[in-house]
């Protein structure tokens, strides 16, 4: 037998509550053979608030672990030796912060800088895209993701600066070919900028090699494996052709994974398994574009917050693939495939040619500012799920093979079945922060933001002020304020006015005579308000209810992400709108929507608020006896019947 | 809503800015049950008497798809604020010709302070009329001139028919962005004869805008020329930088207080509101009713008087149908 390849490495996302129950769950996940970390960071943190800050209400640990200073990280990070730890952060905005701060307590601990190994994911283009925890205007978040870049691959040369990442792209709706086509264009802008900083042939080389990737991978594994052969060899020749790269190995495609969450059904969420198992496939069969670190989903993702039990199956099933398998025995087992070759070359050619269409008109910026990549995204998400509807995508357990047995895992209707983040996490991390903020020396920290401000409006690089700031114990909300004073905040195209959609499936007749009857009973039009409150940037359902719904013959009033409870009854009460309608998919739901009935109430606004979201059955069942019309959650994938539901929620409203 | 004391108590509540009650009269305004008219009718006329509808200043805002119209709009709601006067901006989108919704998209692009009570934005939908406006826009700018300083009429796209936004507004601001090829059109459309003030936006762009500025300049003089009168104001603006926007409200002002200084504004907006009023009219009783009200001229006259004599067009509207032998 031939010597086996030497495994991926595997990794959970994770990090809840605070450092020191993250910290517990990580030293946990590495004695059960996990072999890298992957931070996952709560919204304030990703998006630069400190947990004390109005927007910060009810988010704090939630999607993740709070860090607001170098304490945070130290404690996340205590009895981890980052020497040799390979640690991935899922951060952006506030990436060059992080990293600061990662500097910071690995020289605490002792490690050189030039030995830390892991990856800031860095990509701000796709936060305009899908992921939307951006800060910034793109020219300045462009700006400190090359700084970012730099600064590594000159005193962090094992870190990988930037993780571009198509994973958010998919989730967002993307064909392979977008998938392909909007990663490889945002390189494109990253590489572009990085050159136009002026440096040489050889460190340009060099930056070129450190790019990696971070791809989803669906459920159509056949396809996923030709992509990621697509997206190789792209790579390979960008690097070539573009930025005259000779070394071969600084050309290779180098790439993480997380499979795809979009897939994840919350009805017979135990299929998840078996989804997340074929779905691994697609990126390890093939040794020429095999994934370099894997992190799998858990099967109850659509339900709520995975349990460490939940996550330690999805641990298992990558060391079955790659200690009990003989997969690893194998050289590439696709060479010569004349089927994955047509297949791969197709994606390809897509991709570039789409590649060329964004190029044509200024790049991945340019594209993201006129709102035509969203646009494009928007429309094969509505594409993705009138399929679903209409059945011609089959999704097990949802729109076929619906009947069940009663599950043995879903007892009590699911409630036990996830993980509850400690209510009292905020607080205590409130406390920490104050106590932190007493503790330091005030003048220092003042000094420190003082020289980031200087070095943001200088256009010096703005990592090794970051670092002084660290360890000068600035926090979080003060790092991003300081910037936001010198940059600005953006808000990013919404994407839903201009997508073109598919033609609706029958079911929509019916509804569309349904609001024409309400529209007589009422007077005018009915009208909708669809509120994204809180930190939280996933908007894909909140945009595809907003297309629908106008397609459905209602006047929709949508204003994007991150709106305060405040701003959303200001809209409902100015807009005169029939009902409000609140996503909300950070877990969040039960503190938001309390809050915005507080203020549609305080001004006099009486009408129906629905809410969509990942909302476990007992928050449902809470939801609804605070008034909430309607509760809405991944197993309705019929938006026909949501707004069916609406109509049925006005008319009521009206009748009263 | 049927009661007197209620509607009292409506007006009031608007007239002191409470804004679900402004929300609530535009609301009623813009409703389609025949058993509401009447409603409505009672409800301009309480407000425009208790309110100031004849000093606001109304300012229509237009040009095509994506030239920043609302990014400009929010910097001229913050100037007017900074300058102490209350702004009620309506913005308008197109239906969409399919199912008659409509995806309104303005409020995303405009920063509002929530606990202003000062400004207010209300979005509505063209309701798949070919004219900018929506049908019940003109009813919501008479509530929107009752209750604020400065009504902001924001429309999409020009050309075509959809200038509507004239007949409601004292001043038309054109918007348009450099570089897209507009100038040239917009000289063939003829459509440079309708602002009253032009921005060329986005100045931040640099040389481009610049040029542009200068070819639309060029472009309005010789067709001032033509026409024989004076070329209107361009300016560059941005909304990014605000660059321009003050001057922008400068230059509105200056407009507005000429035609008082020189007694124009009364009959401007008397023949506007008739010009809106017979188009209504003929949207809603057809041909037919504009001959039995005594063809075009007879009916613009009739509409003319009646606005000139305070009713609000709803009611001129109304009876110039009654009047029908």
């Amino acid at each position: 037998m031939a010597a086996k390849d030497p495994p991926w490495i595997m990794r959970t996302y994770s990090g809840h509550s605070t450092p020191r129950a993250s910290n517990a769950l990580y030293r946990e996940n590495l004695k059960r053979g996990q072999t890298g970390l992957s931070v996952a960071f709560d919204l304030p943190t990703q998006t630069g608030y400190d947990a004390d800050h109005p927007l910060s209400r009810g988010e704090v640990g939630r999607t993740g672990v709070p860090i607001g200073h170098i304490g945070d990280l130290s404690e996340l990070f205590a009895e981890i030796d980052l020497a040799r730890m390979n640690t991935s952060m899922t951060i952006n905005a506030t990436a060059a912060w992080l990293l600061a701060l990662y500097v910071g307590v690995a020289e605490k601990q002792g490690a050189q800088p030039k030995s830390l190994r892991g990856t800031t994911q860095n990509d701000i283009i796709k936060e305009y895209l899908s992921r939307g925890t951006y800060v910034f205007p793109p020219a300045a978040s462009l700006r400190l993701t090359v700084d970012t870049i730099l600064y590594t691959v000159e005193h962090v040369p094992e870190w990988n600066p930037i993780n571009i990442s198509s994973y958010h792209l998919q989730e967002a709706g993307a064909t392979p070919e977008q998938e392909v086509a909007y990663a490889l264009s945002t390189a494109i802008a990253v590489l572009d900028s990085v050159r136009e900083r002026g440096i040489d042939q050889q460190h340009l080389a060099q930056t070129f090699g450190r790019l990696s990737f971070f791809v989803n991978a669906g459920i159509r594994f056949v396809e996923e494996v030709c992509k990621l052969r697509a997206f190789a060899r792209l790579w390979d020749r960008l690097g070539a052709e573009r930025y005259g790269v000779r070394d071969e190995k600084l050309r290779r495609f180098r790439y993480g994974v997380q499979v795809n969450s979009l897939g994840l059904t919350e009805a017979q969420p135990e299929n998840n398994v078996v989804r997340i198992a074929f779905e691994m496939l697609g990126v390890t069969l093939g040794k020429n574009a095999r994934a370099r670190a894997i992190q799998l989903p858990a099967w109850n993702e659509a339900l709520g917050l995975p349990r460490p039990w939940d996550q330690q199956l999805s641990l298992r099933t990558q060391q079955i693939l790659a200690y009990e398998s003989d997969l690893l025995e194998y050289p590439d087992l696709f060479d010569g495939s004349k089927v994955v070759e047509r297949r791969s070359d197709e994606i390809a050619e897509a991709a570039w040619a789409e590649v060329e269409r964004v190029l044509a008109q200024g790049g991945a910026v340019s594209a993201v500012e006129s709102g035509y990549i969203k646009e494009r995204l928007v429309a094969s998400n509505a594409a993705r799920i009138a399929a679903i509807e209409s059945g011609a995508a089959v999704v097990v357990g949802v729109n076929r093979f619906t009947e069940s047995s009663e599950s043995p895992l879903m007892s009590g209707g699911g409630a036990e079945s996830i993980l509850r983040v400690d209510a009292r996490a905020e607080a205590e991390q409130i406390e920490r922060l104050v106590a932190f903020r007493k503790a330091r020396d005030a003048s220092e920290a003042e000094r420190a933001l003082e020289r980031l401000r200087l070095a943001a409006e200088r256009g010096e690089n703005l990592v090794p002020a970051s670092i002084t700031a660290a360890k000068a114990g600035v926090t979080t909300g003060e790092w991003a304020g300081a910037l936001r004073q010198v940059f600005g905040e953006y808000r990013a195209p919404t994407g839903v006015t201009g997508a073109r959609v598919p033609e609706l499936p029958m079911a929509y007749d019916q509804l569309r005579k349904h609001v024409d009857e309400l529209e007589r009973a009422i007077g005018r039009r009915p009208k909708l308000l669809v509120g994204k409150p809180g930190l939280d940037g996933h908007s894909n359902g909140a945009e595809q209810i907003a297309l629908r719904a106008r397609d459905a013959g209602f006047e929709v009033v949508y204003e994007g992400i991150r709106v305060t409870p405040k701003e959303i009854a200001r809209a409902a009460a100015d807009e005169g709108v029939h009902v409000v309608g609140l996503s909300i998919l950070s877990g969040a739901h039960l503190e938001l929507t309390r809050e915005v009935k507080a203020e549609l109430e305080k001004l006099g606004v009486h009408v129906p608020v629905v809410v969509g979201g990942i909302i476990p059955e007992s928050d449902r069942k809470e939801l609804l006896g605070a008034g909430v019309a309607r509760v809405f959650t991944p197993k309705d994938f019929q938006i026909a019947a949501i707004l069916e539901n609406l109509v049925d929620v006005v008319r009521q409203a009206h009748a009263r | 809503m049927s009661s007197d004391v209620e509607l009292d108590s409506l007006v009031k509540r608007a007239l002191a800015r409470e804004p679900a009650a402004v929300a609530r009269a535009i609301s009623v305004a813009e409703d389609r049950r025949a058993s509401l008219e009447p409603v409505a009718e009672e409800l301009l006329r309480k407000l425009s008497r208790g309110g100031h509808p004849a000093s606001a200043r109304r300012v229509g805002i237009t040009g095509p798809p994506g030239v920043g119209k609302s990014s400009l709009t929010s910097r001229l709601v913050q100037r007017y604020r900074e300058l102490g006067r209350t702004v009620g901006v309506l913005a308008v989108d197109p239906s969409s010709p399919r199912s008659g919704g409509a995806l309104l998209g303005d409020r995303a692009r405009l920063e509002l302070d929530p606990d202003d009570a000062g400004s207010f934005v209300r979005s509505m939908a063209s309701g798949g009329q070919l004219g900018g406006l929506a049908r019940a826009a003109g009813a919501a700018v008479e509530v929107l001139c009752a209750v604020y300083d400065v009504v902001l009429i924001e429309t999409t796209g020009v050309g075509q028919s959809e200038t509507d936004v004239e007949h409601v507004a004292d001043s038309v601001l054109l918007v348009i962005q450099p570089a897209s090829g507009d100038v040239l059109s917009f000289i063939k459309a003829g459509i440079l004869e309708i602002p009253d003030v032009l921005a060329v936006n986005k100045a931040d762009l640099g040389s481009v805008a610049e040029r542009a500025f200068s070819d639309l300049q060029a472009a309005l003089v010789v067709s001032a020329e033509a026409s024989g009168g004076s070329p209107p104001p361009v300016l560059l603006t941005s909304a990014t930088t605000r660059a321009g926007v003050d001057e922008l409200v400068r230059v509105l002002d200056e407009r507005y207080e000429r035609l008082v200084s020189e007694g124009k504004l009364e009959q401007l907006r008397v023949a506007k509101s008739a010009a809106w009023a017979y188009r209504q009219f003929r949207e809603r009783y057809g041909e037919r009713g504009v001959e039995r009200a005594g063809g075009k001229d007879q009916l613009v006259a009739t509409l003319t008087q009646a606005i000139a004599n305070g009713e609000n067009f709803l009611e001129s509207m109304r009876r110039a149908a009654v009047r029908e032998p």
